[in-house]
């Protein structure tokens, strides 16, 4: 393969996608809206410590923010017969998934940074190791930017199914993750239970990486990030595959 | 030399055989028609040979390079009009066009060159900031062909590019066809207009129920049906049915102030028609042969393979 012109084609997917997908009303709903909602459904009212929380809520911010777009991105394309037409470009299955990847990361991350940005100079936020932040904003973007390409492969052409299916599986994961709790607070079966999530390992990063307090290492968290990332991206190759051979 | 190749493709839509070993050869140059009435295969057959679209068996090549072993390379030789003609709807006119011309390595001065060409060529410039959402049917196809010529491919598929257009949208891309083929693209165009092929093609398959049931030149293939022949004759004066009971025409039928007269042998028909208004004081007011259309062929192959 050309991987000149493999990695062309990644860039003007990635370019295409964050033109016509980032501030699309599912996106900015689901993305930016509702983790600012839930968190402060979670905050108002309760005497909590914002600077110990905030991690969890970067980790959410992100969470929300990079699955929202690649969510959106393949339905649309099938239900407006575009996909077709990007197909016949020169492109790939793995540049198109790639290049999805890489538009829903981006948009993670800057939303995430200008969040943490803003909390830093209004709560004046710690910061234990920058370096880990910077390597946490991309894992997290990745990860989560690939499981909203994953959740969107099955030939769904609704993209409101395809956010309705998502927002299940997201709520869930969240769910599991017990991110407002500390990790060293959960019982047994619920710290089994935060171990099937990849975003409990994005808070323990964002928690190692802000308040120095991370639970696992942070190498434990990292390989376990980039296996999810492998798997992900993997899965969402096989889906599409069987999707063009099936024509749907 | 074979610029597009398809060799023995086949795909299954469940128990559905949509296409069964079908092979295609195009030669440098040509613009290649491939013929069906709708559900024969025709967009499945180009879904494959043009990668958006994974064959069960068989392979397709397009100037020598495999499309589905080597799609990045392959597609960098071929512009697509794909069925609907669609476009990314939320971007301009412009910006569909320059963002297709980046995936083929076009530095900024000769894309925004060759867009501003495309764009006024297909009477789109004053248009060219405005979303491809305001745009009418016929327009949209039109920024569909922008995008599709915009590289000067060596190869350009198009698939029902005039399905539903307006006459002035049809001419257009009728005419684009014939210029880009002029500037060396050779062309797979998939259609059910008959007269769009007849008009266009050098070269023609047909296909029904997923294989192909004939190829060959337009002309070659109204050949291939001559004994569908008839001279249409139209006199000054009335005539009688029974006059045309003559040696070389089979029957005979009034078509408004004409008459069709259906034969095996043509010149033999005229001949003892030129007799007959010799005989019966006749003034001939007009008087043709006529071969069968492209769409008679149509419909009688197709009708045969059913």
């Amino acid at each position: 393969m050309n991987i000149k012109l493999f990695i062309r084609s990644i860039l003007l997917v990635a370019e295409k996608d964050m033109r016509i997908y980032n501030f699309k009303g599912g996106v900015v709903i689901f993305g930016l809206l509702f983790p600012f909602i839930m968190f402060l459904t979670f905050f108002i009212g309760r005497d909590l410590d914002i600077v110990l929380f905030f991690p969890a809520f970067l980790g959410m911010m992100l969470f929300f923010a990079a699955s929202s777009n690649g969510l959106l991105i393949t339905p649309w394309e099938k239900r407006e017969k575009t996909y077709e037409r990007l197909l016949s470009l020169p492109v790939t299955i793995e540049s198109i998934i790639l290049g999805d990847i890489l538009a829903g990361s981006l948009f993670g991350i800057i939303i995430t940074a200008i969040t943490w940005g803003a909390g830093s100079l209004i709560l004046h936020l710690p910061l234990a190791n920058p370096l880990l932040l910077a390597v946490t904003f991309l894992l997290g973007g990745v990860t989560f930017a690939a499981l909203g390409t994953l959740l969107s492969s099955p030939s769904m052409s609704n993209p409101s199914n395809a956010m309705m299916f998502s927002n299940l599986l997201r709520l869930s994961l969240l769910f599991i993750s017990g991110i407002f709790i500390p990790l060293s607070r959960l019982g047994s079966w619920e710290f089994m239970l935060t171990s099937f999530s990849p975003l409990t390992y994005l808070v323990d990063l964002f928690n190692g990486a802000i308040n120095g307090n991370g639970f696992y290492p942070a190498v434990l968290d990292i390989t376990v990030l980039v296996l999810v990332i492998l798997a992900f991206i993997g899965s969402t190759i096989l889906i599409q595959q069987r999707n063009l051979m099936k024509g749907t | 030399m074979d610029i597009i190749n398809a060799d023995h493709l086949g795909k299954s839509f469940g128990p559905v055989r949509a296409v069964d070993d079908v092979s295609i050869t195009v030669k440098e140059g040509e613009i290649f028609g491939f013929l069906g009435p709708n559900g024969a295969g025709k967009s499945t057959t180009i879904r494959m040979m043009t990668g958006v679209l994974t064959p069960d068996c068989g392979s397709a090549h397009i100037c020598g390079i495999d499309i589905h072993k080597n799609p990045l390379e392959a597609k960098m030789k071929m512009g697509i009009i794909p069925e609907n003609g669609t476009v990314y709807s939320d971007l301009t006119a412009e910006q569909n066009i320059l963002w297709t011309a980046k995936f083929y390595g076009m530095d900024r001065v000769s894309r925004q060159k060759r867009a501003d060409e495309i764009l006024s060529y297909l009477g789109l410039a004053e248009r060219r900031h405005d979303v491809v959402r305001t745009f009418s049917k016929g327009m949209r196809q039109r920024i569909s062909i922008a995008c599709a010529i915009v590289p000067s491919p060596p190869v350009l598929f198009l698939d029902e590019p005039t399905g539903g257009l307006d006459v002035y949208s049809r001419r257009l891309v009728i005419d684009t066809v014939r210029r880009m083929n002029e500037e060396g693209s050779t062309v797979f165009l998939t259609t059910h207009n008959i007269e769009e092929a007849n008009e266009l093609c050098t070269l023609i398959s047909v296909i029904d129920k997923g294989r192909i049931i004939v190829t060959g030149s337009p002309e070659k293939l109204k050949k291939m049906f001559d004994t569908a022949n008839y001279v249409e004759i139209a006199f000054e004066q009335p005539v009688k049915k029974e006059w045309f009971s003559i040696d070389g025409i089979s029957h005979a039928e009034l078509h408004g102030d004409k008459w069709r007269l259906y034969t095996n042998d043509p010149d033999k028909a005229v001949k003892n028609l030129a007799a007959l208004a010799v005989r019966e004081r006749l003034r001939i007011f007009s008087i043709s042969t006529s071969t069968p259309t492209l769409e008679e062929v149509f419909v009688q192959l197709t009708a045969g393979a059913s």
